[in-house]
């Protein structure tokens, strides 16, 4: 093979491999935004955020909410679960970490750590169990607080048997973590709002 | 391909077309004149039985979809719309329901007699990969097909499916809002699993086209597992199979239409007659039975990653299949010991149907919820975890172990030495 025509080929390789890539670096820039359109869209994430009244709800009392599309419960909590919050080490829980948006990420799961501001009668998170997203039952589950033999606080996801305890945080069950805390904060004493 | 065919265009126009589109000859010769052997029995049929379901499900469903609305706060009514104002929706609705269900028993059939007779063995190792494409397809628009009517179950059968995908280490939790595009299940969830499942069906026919196509090189696979040596093995397929094929379809059909005119909701689950609610979860969620084995292997495994791992490896086995197998003889009529765990295999998929369907901490098939003391309680949950073990002891060991010992019958040396041995017991 000459030298002339060595230089050829290797010129055409060049510019073939050079075609290649530019056509697939179109192609993959392309179907970017394909991929991208199955993301939130404006409408969805503009309902980010929505404002609560604690005042009305009761000592031993919880309410849901929906907050972007999902269920937040928030419960107003007796003395003894946040006594038998306060009680458990965090060495026996399953997830050591707050979970809480309004801490730092490797905050431990203290009771202090799972509310926002010292109120720690007013328990805040979302109701998606964190297995595959049921919406846990209240009152319920094998860590409630029990007075007078009625369970107070406590969660019990039906779909595949998580147990949560009164600070929300998983005790037995498939569930990895605990409830999530979502960003909020308080406008007044007793209003908030979430997102 | 077209190395059956006799086809002659008799006409001028059938000339002129066989010219620019030879489209009638290769009608002829894989639609009618392909040589196919002369003992398929009616485990043969559910081929058949399948494409026409696929068209029934595309027919029924095209006509729903004039009807229906894909928005949260529409889909429902619309449904009940279609059940109540229609002229004919409750048929049009309950056949294609029902027909989901009626497809996936007839693609059960159908796997399990690949099973049995080997059909995934050489040269059909592609033939049965992309019946497992199929599979997974056909999978994932029932699953779209059952989000549509947007009652409870809809909403959280969708919800826990969809978080298996959060199971992901890393990218799990972006995966799931992407699939939502939302933070839950919400109205652009519901437009695009409607979009999909219109499309999916269409993929699937051309799956199909391709798995007719891997079929038609190697030719079909018969009850003997013995390849075909001459053209006296054969027949026609027409007459002689679409005849065949057809009485079968016929007599599904007639079962198919027994549950859509006697018993159109008893596949289906009461609660979804409920709109669909984010702020409760049903007391119990089950899956639609034809996912239940793989429910019960997702429930079986403690670990949320890992049942989600055991979930997909159950499906994604199959493929492996044609390798797992190293026996010489493909039809287990002649590998005794095969056939023995065949049957057992059988037996426990139909039991990890149930151990899927009910709490995982009651009593196996019972209501009673069993104690948390701690102790041995034969409950759903074990026995789903039990047969767990035994599906993937069966692939993994059972299969490559018994295909490599065993001591296989006589077989016969042709098809048609096999069929005259059978026609002779029967005159004897
Ligand atoms: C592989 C074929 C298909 C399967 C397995 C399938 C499965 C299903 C299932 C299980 C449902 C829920 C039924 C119910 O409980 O109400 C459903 C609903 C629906 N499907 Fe399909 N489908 C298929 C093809 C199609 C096609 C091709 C279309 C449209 C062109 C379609 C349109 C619809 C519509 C509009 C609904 C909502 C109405 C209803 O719920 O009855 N389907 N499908
Ligand atoms: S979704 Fe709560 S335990 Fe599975």
């Amino acid at each position: 093979m000459s030298t002339i025509e060595h230089t050829d080929v290797t010129r055409r390789d060049f510019i073939y491999i050079a075609t290649g890539v530019v056509g697939a670096a179109g192609t993959a820039l392309a179907l970017w935004p394909f991929i991208n359109q199955m993301n939130p869209d404006a409408s969805v994430l503009a309902l980010a955020s929505v404002e609560l009244d604690l005042a009305p709800i009761a000592e031993g009392q919880g309410i849901t909410i929906k907050w972007r599309g999902n269920p937040v419960f928030v419960r107003h909590r007796t003395q003894a679960e946040i006594d038998a919050a306060k009680a458990v080490k965090t060495e026996e829980l399953v997830d050591p970490l707050a979970r809480n948006a309004n801490v730092k990420e490797s905050d431990p799961a203290t009771d202090e750590n799972r509310v926002v501001g010292g109120k720690e009668q007013y328990l805040i998170m979302m109701g998606v169990c964190t297995h595959l997203g049921c919406v846990p039952i209240g009152n319920d589950g094998d860590y409630a607080a029990l007075v007078d033999n009625v369970k107070q606080g406590g969660w019990f996801c039906p779909c595949h048997g998580s147990h949560y305890d009164t600070a929300g945080r998983i005790r037995k069950g498939p569930a990895p973590q605990n409830l999530p805390v979502p960003v909020y904060s308080y406008l007044t004493d007793t209003k908030i709002k979430i997102g | 391909m077209s190395g059956h065919s006799n086809y002659q265009p008799t006409t001028r126009f059938g000339k002129w077309l066989h010219e620019r589109l030879p489209i009638m000859e290769l009608i002829q010769a894989q639609g009618m004149d392909f040589p196919t052997p002369r003992n398929l029995n009616y485990w043969w049929t559910f081929g058949g039985i399948l494409a026409t379901m696929l068209v029934v499900q595309i027919l029924t469903g095209v006509v729903l979809a004039m009807h229906y609305t894909p928005h949260v706060d529409l889909a429902f009514n619309s449904v009940e719309h279609i059940m109540r104002d229609v002229n004919y929706g409750w048929l049009i609705r309950y056949m294609h329901a029902n027909g989901a269900s009626m497809f996936f028993i007839a693609v059960y059939i159908h796997i399990f007699r690949g099973m049995y007779y080997g059909s995934y063995k050489a040269p059909r190792e592609v033939l049965w990969m992309i019946g497992v494409v199929i599979y997974l397809i056909m999978m994932a628009t029932a699953f779209m097909g059952y989000v549509l009517p947007w009652g409870q179950m809809s909403f959280w059968g969708a919800k826990v499916i969809t978080n298996l995908f959060s199971a992901i280490p890393f990218v799990g939790d972006a995966i799931t809002t992407w699939l939502w595009g939302g933070f839950s299940i919400d109205n652009p969830t519901l437009n695009r699993f409607f979009s999909l499942h219109y499309l999916l069906p269409f993929v699937l026919a051309a799956a199909v086209g391709l798995h007719i196509w891997a079929l038609h090189v190697p030719g079909n696979n018969n009850p003997t597992g013995i390849s075909v040596k001459s053209s006296q093995d054969t027949l026609p397929f027409h007459p002689y199979y679409t005849m065949k094929d057809l009485f079968a379809i016929v007599a599904f059909l007639v079962f198919y239409m027994a549950w859509v005119f006697y018993s159109p909701n008893y596949l289906g689950h009461a609660i979804n007659y409920d709109p669909a609610n984010p702020l409760v979860t049903p007391a119990h969620i089950v899956p639609e039975w034809y996912y239940l084995p793989f429910y019960a292997i997702l429930r079986a495994i403690p670990d949320k990653l890992g049942g989600v791992i055991a979930m997909f490896a159950s499906i994604l086995i199959l493929f492996f299949l044609p390798w797992l197998d190293r026996s010489p003889l493909r039809s287990f009529k002649y590998r005794p010991l095969s056939r023995v765990f065949f049957w057992i295999f059988v037996v426990v998929c139909v039991i990890l149907g149930f151990a899927g369907s009910g709490l995982p901490d009651n009593y196996f098939l019972s209501h009673h919820a069993a104690p948390a003391d701690g102790g041995f309680h034969f409950t759903y949950k074990i026995v789903g975890q039990l047969a767990t073990f035994w599906y993937f002891f069966h692939f993994l060991v059972i299969i490559p172990l018994v295909s490599k010992i065993e001591r296989t019958e006589k077989a016969p040396a042709s098809i048609t030495e096999a069929v005259l041995a059978k026609a002779h017991d029967h005159a004897a």
